[in-house]
């Protein structure tokens, strides 16, 4: 593809994230409220659905956290990952903050005074496919605050893992913006266990895990979650997540590391396929 | 709920919902460590904290014939440790999103303050109650300056009351 068709994508990809919420986070942000029958949680619930619409309509960012720019590409192999595109895609990113009037966030961590929107954080996976996905995921700090690790014995029980996760979901409490979608990375290292934890914020929360045996470990967590009773804003309800996203790689003989994403409710994001 | 003074914050209920009319600055990490740096100087605040109500906001910048941009409250156990400062300049509320301190609820009991939640995540539909926006300070911190934001209709809940009771 063309730098420039490139750069009006990675720009339409900021647009969409910041002010149109993905259509399985709104629908299951509605289904909350239509079962929640704790009146402040619904209330809530409906200032959520209304805010999402008012950013639409208004063109004003779902929230003034427009994050910190996570871009995945799915490398297929009909695309060659080069300079020229990485470099592309960050002016795409920066054109896209800019023009749409939204928050720069990104500062020097020592220096805290420069505001801006270089900076961004990358993942990359190869893939056997004909096509090259482009995923941008702006995330906001303060669900970002609350990530978790724990690297377990390899010989841990899934008991002791449901208790890390749901721990830590408690511990995040009202400040990270439940309801929640709890993203969780099991295997890998550190940091791959992490990196799996968002990935696994960005599939549709509609689709179910293909891995049947995650799937029933999602299950679990989001009901153990949910009866914390956390809510949204803290104040109690059925509905403390939306979802849970399990993803796996394979790790070491010696260990077990188990990462924990949470996004807040207002989980963007947004694609292009290439 | 129109303004807030020493008086009428003892009246206020933990938990219900107000919907407020009146004035808030603007002031989150970075504006939290500048005015208590100039507190311990002994020198000029940018505005007359006595009376005042201060947001933890970082608005995203205010796009073409809007009065501002998206603005909705951020996590305020950041500002914890800033607090104490404040109040004993006249503070009278502080708003924004989460559990607070041991040590502020205790101080919300000793400076007769109180601490508010705003609906987090709602900075598009929060932004349409403010009607005004001005810069105040701190312009070189970009989305951290601190701003005066007059609100109508502006959603809050009672976090922390004025006798040091909290709803979380």
């Amino acid at each position: 593809m063309n730098k420039n068709l490139l750069k009006k994508k990675i720009d339409e990809l900021v647009y969409r994230s910041a002010f149109e919420l993905p259509e399985d986070v709104l629908l299951a942000i509605v289904s909350a409220y239509r079962k929640e029958t704790n009146p402040k949680a619904k209330d809530v619930l409906k200032m959520i659905i209304d805010n999402a619409k008012s950013a639409k309509d208004n063109q004003l960012a779902i929230c003034q956290d427009t994050g910190f720019p996570v871009i995945f590409i799915e490398a297929g192999k009909n695309v060659k990952i080069t300079r020229s595109l990485i470099e592309t895609i960050e002016k795409g990113v920066a054109l896209g903050y800019k023009s749409n009037s939204l928050r720069a966030s990104v500062v020097d961590p020592v220096q805290r005074s420069v505001f801006g929107f270089d900076g961004l954080v990358w993942h990359l996976r190869f893939t056997k496919n004909n096509k090259t996905k482009i995923t941008l995921l702006p995330k906001g700090f303060g669900s970002e605050n609350k990530s978790a690790l724990r690297m377990f014995d390899p010989t841990a029980d899934w008991k002791e893992i449901e208790q890390f996760v749901v721990d830590s979901v408690k511990q995040a409490g009202p400040s990270a913006c439940p309801p929640f979608v709890v993203g969780i990375g099991i295997g890998g290292t550190a940091d791959e266990c992490l990196s799996l934890a968002k990935e696994s914020l960005l599939s549709d929360i509609r689709i179910l895990n293909p891995d049947t045996v995650l799937r029933k470990h999602e299950k679990n967590l989001l009901q153990k979650i949910n009866a914390l009773n956390l809510g949204p804003m803290g104040f109690g309800g059925k509905t403390t997540a939306l979802a849970v996203r399990i993803k796996k790689a394979p790790t070491h003989i010696a260990g077990l590391p188990v990462g924990l994403n949470i996004s807040c409710h207002a989980l963007r994001r947004a694609s292009v396929v290439l | 709920m129109n303004g807030l003074s020493k008086e009428t914050i003892k009246e206020l209920v933990l938990g219900q919902k107000y919907h407020f009319n009146g004035t808030f600055y603007t002031a989150r990490d970075q504006a939290h460590k500048r005015l208590n740096d100039l507190i311990d100087q002994g020198k000029n605040l940018p505005f007359n904290l006595d009376g005042s109500i201060i947001y933890y906001c970082g608005p995203t910048a205010t796009p073409l014939k809007k009065v501002i941009g998206s603005c909705g409250p951020t996590t305020s156990s950041r500002m914890d440790n800033f607090v104490e400062p404040l109040l004993k300049n006249g503070l009278l509320a502080m708003v924004g999103k989460g559990q607070r301190s041991r040590k502020v609820i205790e101080l919300c009991a000793k400076y007769g303050a109180v601490y508010f939640v705003a609906p987090s995540g709602c900075g598009a539909l929060l932004a349409q109650r403010v009607t005004k926006s001005e810069l105040v300070a701190f312009a070189d911190l970009g989305p951290e300056a601190v701003y005066r934001l007059d609100v109508v209709n502006f959603p809050l809940y009672l976090a922390i009351d004025a006798k040091g009771n909290s709803l979380y």
